[in-house]
């Protein structure tokens, strides 16, 4: 059990809370550098997969773009993105994003799952649903924002945290390539073989990782209307099953 | 054959070109080890999860109330990054295979788990009936009607689970098993030399793209029935 006195000694030991590689200073670099990231592919993504799916369009593109997502390496998109910044500059107005080539990494892995998630949501809403409310006399956008946006928010939600947590997890690999986020710790740990530091560095990581989870979790249960958690239950169950099998809710773990 | 492209650098300087053609026939022997060694591990990550899986799979289908506790620490071990996952067992397994194995099994556990248990309640009521009329025990309708209709299920999520875990072998490099991370990182980016990058990101993308039309394979030999019928949804 001394090991793990070590790893509760070094936390305990005030140096290293303070300066560059003190653990607030580590956090606050990998959640900017992570919340930039997915500010940006939200941005990018969501539309996307809103329109296509509203337009019943692009289907096999929306559904398989998370399949070649997946099957491109997390830390391998990484380490391309670190040569290639590493030879150019960080173009200027990007200050915000935290370290560039780590941002852009974790921006093209964020979106795929998110923009079929998003397309799946909206492709599946049954069709009496939609005729129901343009014979209601909506128009396209107002069915787009008023009917099958929430009731797709559910599956989108869950792309959005998918997405979140290979973000968090990817942003950690940006220690192997040097660059900053909690990854230091574990990184810097290991190779010193200060093991109490590298467990105190993975377990401040998957401690981050899962309020990740849990905040958007949160978020969803605030944003999704009652309706479609209780009554409606139906309705996300058959997009859940659908879901299920063609899985776009597992993203590119890393 | 010359290099593709000169991405930057001292005037094509050869650890600056994207793809330096000598250097990868010189290497054949390294490529095909890091090679070899991604597979094997990747293999042995999706077998051993599917052992896992298959059980746990059926005892959540059957008793559904252990469904929901199995799901949940299943995506809990998802939830954690691979490099902490890695880190928590060096201190007891060291830098051996085994670290890198029990995260790589750990991941595939909740697609292969979701996927088993879609797949068999996607089972019709009308053909477990049928099955339980023609006198067979549960665990024959088990073994020859609900896990051989469910198999296109289950075959999804391995392919799932087996693309996953190629990438994430490229991780398991800090525990010195990284197949072709090897390569990436430790021949290439360490040293800024961008051939061994180049080639290590190609070939996992080449071998995703594989394993996956491989089990596609598999699973239209295993369920002759559905060739047409069955579109699988991947």
């Amino acid at each position: 059990m001394s090991f793990f006195a070590d790893v509760w000694d070094w936390f305990g030991d005030g140096a290293n809370w303070t300066g560059e590689e003190g653990i607030p200073n580590l956090t606050l670099e990998h959640v900017q550098v992570s919340a930039a990231a997915m500010f940006v592919a939200v941005l990018l993504a969501l539309p996307v997969g809103l329109v296509l799916g509203h337009l019943r369009r692009g289907g096999i593109v929306a559904i398989n773009v998370s399949n070649v997502g997946r099957a491109i390496p997390s830390l391998g998109l990484l380490i391309v993105a670190a040569l290639i910044w590493g030879v150019f500059d960080t173009p200027t107005g990007f200050g915000w994003v935290g370290s560039f080539p780590v941002f852009i990494a974790l921006t093209a892995l964020a979106i795929p799952p998110m923009i079929t998630n998003t397309y799946v949501g909206m492709a599946n809403i049954d069709a009496d649903v939609r005729e129901a409310a343009s014979g209601m006399g909506m128009n396209g956008r107002q069915v787009l924002s008023r009917v099958e946006l929430p009731i797709a928010l559910p599956l989108i939600m869950a792309g959005v945290r998918t997405a979140a947590v290979g973000v968090v997890a990817t942003a950690t690999l940006a220690a192997l390539v040097s660059f900053g986020g909690l990854g230091r710790l574990i990184w810097d740990g290991f190779r010193a073989q200060d093991y109490p530091k590298m467990f105190a560095g993975a377990l401040l990581v998957a401690v981050l990782a899962i309020l990740v989870e849990l905040a958007l979790a949160l978020l969803q249960r605030a944003i999704v209307s009652r309706g479609l958690r209780r009554g409606g239950d139906r309705i996300v169950r058959e997009i859940e099953a659908v879901d299920t099998v063609l899985d776009p809710a597992t993203a590119p773990q890393s | 054959m010359g290099p593709l492209l000169v991405l930057a650098g001292s005037g094509g300087e050869i650890r600056h070109k994207l793809l330096d053609w000598p250097w990868v026939s010189d290497h054949y022997d390294l490529i095909w080890t890091d090679l070899r060694e991604h597979v094997e591990l990747t293999v042995l990550a999706v077998l051993i999860g599917l052992l896992i899986s298959l059980p746990l799979g059926v005892l959540a289908f059957r008793v559904r109330s252990l469904y929901g506790p199995i799901l949940a620490a299943t995506a809990v071990m998802f939830t954690i990054p691979s490099l902490a996952l890695f880190m928590f067992l060096i201190p007891w397994t060291g830098l051996s295979r085994t670290t890198a194995l029990i995260p790589l099994v750990m991941y595939t556990l909740l697609i292969l788990i979701r996927n088993i248990v879609t797949g068999l309640d996607g089972v019709s009521p009308d053909v477990r009936d049928a099955a339980e009329g023609m006198g067979m025990s549960r665990r024959g309708q088990l073994m020859r009607v609900e896990l051989p209709l469910a198999i296109p299920a289950i075959v999804a999520g391995v392919r799932i689970a087996t693309v996953t875990t190629i990438g994430l072998v490229t991780i398991t490099v800090v525990v010195g098993y990284g197949g072709l991370g090897e390569l990436m990182l430790n021949r290439g980016f360490q040293l800024s030399f961008y051939t061994p990058v180049t080639v290590g990101f190609a070939l996992v993308i080449v071998m995703a793209i594989a394993a996956d039309l491989i089990l596609l394979g598999v699973q239209r030999l295993l369920t002759p029935w559905s060739a047409k019928r069955f579109r699988t949804a991947t």
